[in-house]
């Protein structure tokens, strides 16, 4: 369950982030993940509202943007889509696909009043 | 009523006890731009860990795998092989109980026991402070004991120069594949308990060729902390990692 231990290093980054634009509540956070990230969304949502009770982010609405997988291709030097980490190039069948999306834990926006 | 706070007082600006003043008039809603890594808190301690390992001349290697694998019994001989020329200091990670590093203790090596109660995995910053008990000696090899767990510790950088992954034979060859994650980062994979081959239908060939085929550029040691099968192997790429560490340090002084 590492996604408790990434969500309290969300809240304290969204925490921050509020106090020195001097808001005093948090409305809503959006993260970006990625869908080839090991992180569950679902477990991520769920520790985020444990992890922010008592911050100014508590009872904040939480947006999850799924990054989608891609990849660049070493046989073709395509940038393709990568449904999975092993998965070969659906453009030339090669084998070794170096991820370049898919792996984001990224705080993109946050609405504050 | 207030509608930040729930306190009683209304019109007027007012100072909370945590939050700044505010005017009770128009909602000022704002979206803020921020585009920060969930992960950078932990990277830069990690990277502080790393110059401060590095200014002391210290190899630290972090070793992974799943609970029941033989990385303490592997670290015991490691500690064998290596103490006669190396000083050698252990931090341990598990969630409960220090048995760990007092067998590291009762073998005569500095050991500080990290307990991440409901933790997974270690992080850089429980490092930092482990580091601050424990007087590392100059030059030293720092081994660091995980928890043991596949999946939770590959994406915490501690700050060190080395991944080993420990796998036992007795969990099967398919492991590489279902637990991509944290072979794709390790330097080292090392097959543990090669005693009980004899037993087993583990396929030792298919294991390396899916640890490849998730990590292309991952050397594989085969060995047995039960019979020391190996362990000089071990033995010699620490020393070999930890010397070319030292040698690029030289480089770069």
């Amino acid at each position: 369950m590492h996604e408790l231990a990434l969500a309290r290093s969300l809240a304290e980054l969204v925490e921050n982030e509020a106090r020195q634009a001097g808001a005093a509540r948090v409305m809503r956070v959006r993260l970006a993940l990625g869908a080839l990230a090991h992180v569950g969304p679902e477990a991520m949502r769920f520790c985020f509202e444990a992890a922010v009770r008592g911050t100014r982010a508590e009872g904040a609405g939480f947006d999850i943007v799924m990054i989608p997988g891609a990849g660049r291709c070493e046989s073709c030097g395509q940038t393709v889509p990568l449904p999975e980490r092993l998965a070969p190039c659906p453009e030339c069948g090669g084998a070794r696909v170096r991820m370049t999306a898919g792996d984001e834990l990224r705080l993109i926006e946050m609405e504050v009043e | 009523m207030c509608a930040i706070c729930g306190c009683g007082t209304t019109g007027e600006a007012h100072d909370h006890h945590h939050h700044q003043p505010h005017a009770h008039e128009a909602d000022a809603k704002r979206l803020l731009r921020i585009e920060r890594d969930v992960m950078a808190k932990n990277d830069g301690h990690a990277a502080a860990n790393r110059e401060r390992l590095a200014a002391l001349g210290s190899f630290a290697v972090n070793l992974l795998s799943s609970p029941g694998s033989g990385k303490t019994t592997l670290l015991l001989r490691l500690i064998t092989a290596l103490r006669a020329r190396h000083a050698i200091a252990v931090i341990e990670g598990d969630q409960q109980t220090d048995l760990d590093a007092a067998r590291i203790r009762a073998a005569g090596v500095p050991a500080v026991q990290i307990n991440t109660g409901a933790g997974c995995h270690l992080d850089a910053h429980m490092i930092g402070h482990a580091l601050d008990d424990l007087a590392l000696e100059r030059n030293a090899l720092l081994f660091i004991e995980n928890v043991g767990n596949l999946v939770c510790p590959a994406g915490f950088d501690l700050g060190e120069a080395a991944r080993v992954v420990v796998l036992s034979v007795t969990e099967g060859e398919d492991k590489p594949l279902k637990y991509p994650a944290m072979f794709a980062t390790a330097d080292l994979l090392v097959l543990n308990k090669a005693d009980l081959l004899p037993h087993l239908d583990f396929d030792l060939a298919a294991c390396i060729a899916n640890a490849l085929r998730i990590n292309p550029d991952v050397q594989t040691l085969v060995v047995s902390a039960r019979t020391g099968e190996g362990l000089t192997a071990l033995a010699a790429w620490v020393e070999a990692r930890a010397a070319r560490l030292a040698t690029e340090a030289l480089t770069h002084a």
